[in-house]
């Protein structure tokens, strides 16, 4: 565990479950895990296994039960709403499998979205999107709303989106899981683009091929990280 | 966020959802233009009511017979036994007072007129009033042609008469009335002036009016009593001390029988001022309900607004939007629906006033600037009150819920 950098991520003893009526779900059950800065991780597992409960506990959205969260070297357990709110919006890019473009907003401000939120200047918000639509060609669509998008277009406004803020971590929940085949791996080889260039990389698949091109595997089963596929 | 984006995002909101934009416009529209239009009612009446006195005269006191004890607007109410009258010479008593500079007795009553001579003596049925030389002035009153009555003793019924316009065309058309001979009941009066035109004053259209010497009056109505006597100050501090002195003067006159209301102008005035002014708040208030109704409308759109843009709410969650701004948010959007609402309802209510001044002209229609004011500004206020509970629902949404499509 102990490295000479601190992890970017380090989870230890996370508990997550759910009370659906007199039944307890446990989502995740005492997870530990240390994830450096930099890194390319897959999430695989079968479903309901705990895969988006893991993301959405790394992604701030969701609060463990119990345990501990050291993002960056700052514990984040017992951080208040708003504190994560901030923390999201400065670290975190996140990739949904439906997209969540907001429907009346074109391209352009769709990806222009977190910076309105968090107060950027218009003008230099403005040559940063400009610059994303470029970086994913979509500067011929900039002015199209998402229902006059492809999937793939969708995906990759949406990857411009979680890039905006240039975070320093992109959680991907099967973000190639509405899109085909070709098409999801040229989203693939996106996101891949963007840990190249030094952003932490987590993606939750069910394609084995995808996961494959991680540099790391994790195997969830009932709610807990196994060595290898069950 | 910033607030020109914040403003640009809900109006993108607004823009987009045209339905229930529309519904909550025209909630709002509706309640806003019925305060604007009520209060210009309200205000319009005030005015009249206000104009009709100042046409009155100035430094006006009325004494007339009856002891009213509220002195108001009303009809004089009889305390006791039967009132007595105050006749002509109680009056004229009156300007024994040093605060009174002239006064008018004034006799009203309803004759039948018609020219004396020609073939069609149309008769008309129309209100004689009698009096005598100092009511023109008293009256603030202008004559087109003419000579006004005659001064001199008001015992002594001169046969002569000022008319309006309407009724010295009706009686002799183009022909000059001045010099001619009209009849009412069974008396003949020679026309010596004809009024101008001033339009009606306390419901009498001066136009229509027929003005013959007091004593003639009498005779003709056969009666001695006095409607009214109209005194007018010498100036306007001098109105409570001839106030003072007219009661004192027909005290005296009537054996220490306080039998006679003396009412001021002014005290009219606020009268009618306080009841036209709770009226118009009064109605304002229904018009306010509209509001409110408005507001919960405004609620119900939010809240099927909330419930409509979950996963639009778990998204800006996720992008790191507080839950302060999530709230920011659906406030913008509800003040510019307000705000819209309201420019369409002070559009409509001022063009509702305007209809209202081509209907009827006498009347001076005029929303008062705090209506102007105020509907814009509790609909907007309405609007925020009615989103507090759809817009802390949308803040508190759970992201990982409202972005799952469950
Ligand atoms: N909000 C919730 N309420 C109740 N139970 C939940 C809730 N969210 C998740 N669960 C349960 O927790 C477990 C893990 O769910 P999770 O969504 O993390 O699975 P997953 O691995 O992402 O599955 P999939 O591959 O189907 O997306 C499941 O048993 C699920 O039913
Ligand atoms: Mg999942």
């Amino acid at each position: 565990m102990q490295s000479p950098s601190t992890p970017l991520i380090q989870l230890t003893a996370i508990t997550r479950h759910f009370t659906v009526g007199d039944e307890t779900v446990s989502a995740l059950r005492g997870l530990d895990l240390s994830i450096a800065q930099g890194e390319y991780i897959a999430i695989m597992g079968p479903s309901g296994s705990g895969k988006s409960t893991l993301l959405n506990v790394l992604g701030l959205l969701d609060r463990p039960d119990s345990g501990h969260y050291l993002l960056d070297g700052r514990d984040v357990t017992g951080l208040d709403d708003d504190a994560l709110a901030r923390a999201r919006r400065e670290k975190i890019g996140f990739v949904f499998q439906s997209f969540h473009l907001v429907p009346r907003l074109s391209a352009r401000e769709n990806i222009e979205l977190p910076m309105v939120l968090a107060g950027i200047d218009p003008a230099e918000r403005a040559e940063r999107v400009e610059l994303l639509l470029r970086d994913y060609g979509l500067t011929q669509r900039a002015d199209h709303r998402p229902n006059q998008l492809s999937g793939g277009q969708c995906q990759r406004v949406a990857i411009a989106r979680a890039m905006a803020m240039r975070p320093s971590l992109i959680l991907a929940d099967e973000p190639t899981g509405n899109l085909d085949r070709h098409t999801g791996q040229d989203v693939i080889a996106l996101l891949e683009g963007l840990q190249a260039a030094g952003a932490t990389l987590i993606i939750v698949t069910h394609d084995p091929e995808l996961g494959g091109r991680a540099q790391r595997q994790l195997h969830m089963v009932d709610g807990e990280i196994v060595p290898e596929a069950a | 966020m910033r607030n020109a984006d914040l403003l640009q995002y809900a109006a993108r909101v607004v823009r987009g959802g045209v339905v229930r934009t529309a519904l909550v416009l025209l909630a709002m529209g509706i309640g806003v233009a019925a305060v604007v239009l009520v209060s210009a009612l309200g205000e319009g009446a005030r005015r009249y009511v206000a104009e009709q006195f100042g046409a009155l005269g100035t430094n006006l006191v009325i004494v007339l017979p009856g002891r009213s004890e509220t002195a108001g607007a009303g009809p004089a109410i009889a305390s006791g036994e039967t009132t007595r009258d105050i006749t002509l010479d109680d009056a004229l008593a009156l300007s024994r007072s040093l605060a009174v500079r002239r006064l008018a007795p004034l006799i009203v009553g309803l004759g039948a007129v018609r020219a004396a001579e020609g073939a069609d003596a149309r008769v008309r049925e129309g209100p004689v009033l009698g009096s005598t030389s100092d009511f023109l002035a008293v009256r603030n009153m202008t004559l087109s042609q003419g000579v006004f009555l005659p001064d001199g003793d008001p015992h002594h019924a001169a046969q002569v008469c000022v008319i309006g316009g309407t009724i010295a065309a009706e009686l002799f058309g183009t022909q000059p009335p001045l010099g001619r001979w009209l009849r009412i009941g069974d008396r003949r009066f020679r026309v010596i002036g004809v009024l101008a035109k001033q339009g009606t004053s306390l419901g009498l259209d001066t136009d229509e009016l027929v003005i013959v010497p007091i004593a003639a009056a009498q005779a003709l109505f056969n009666t001695e009593g006095l409607f009214r006597v109209l005194v007018e100050a010498k100036q306007r501090d001098q109105v409570p001390q001839a106030k003072a002195d007219a009661e004192a003067i027909m005290q005296q006159r009537h054996e220490g029988e306080r039998d006679v209301t003396v009412i001021t102008q002014d005290a009219v005035l606020a009268t009618f001022d306080r009841i036209l002014g709770t009226l118009t708040l009064a109605i304002g208030g229904l018009a306010a309900i509209s509001l409110a109704v408005a507001g919960i409308l405004v609620m119900n759109v939010m809240l099927i607004s909330v419930a409509q843009r979950r996963s639009e709410i778990g998204l800006l969650k996720a992008l790191g939007a507080t839950a302060a701004e999530i709230r920011r948010i659906f406030f913008s959007e509800a003040v510019l629906l307000a705000l819209g609402g309201a420019a369409a309802g002070v559009a409509v209510g001022l063009l509702g006033q305007q209809v209202l001044v081509a209907a009827f002209p006498n009347i001076p229609f005029a929303s008062p600037w705090w209506a102007l004011v105020a509907a814009p500004l509790t609909a907007v206020v309405t609007a925020v009150v009615f989103t507090v509970m759809p817009a802390r629902r949308a803040a508190k949404l759970d992201p990982v819920q409202a972005l799952s499509r469950r």
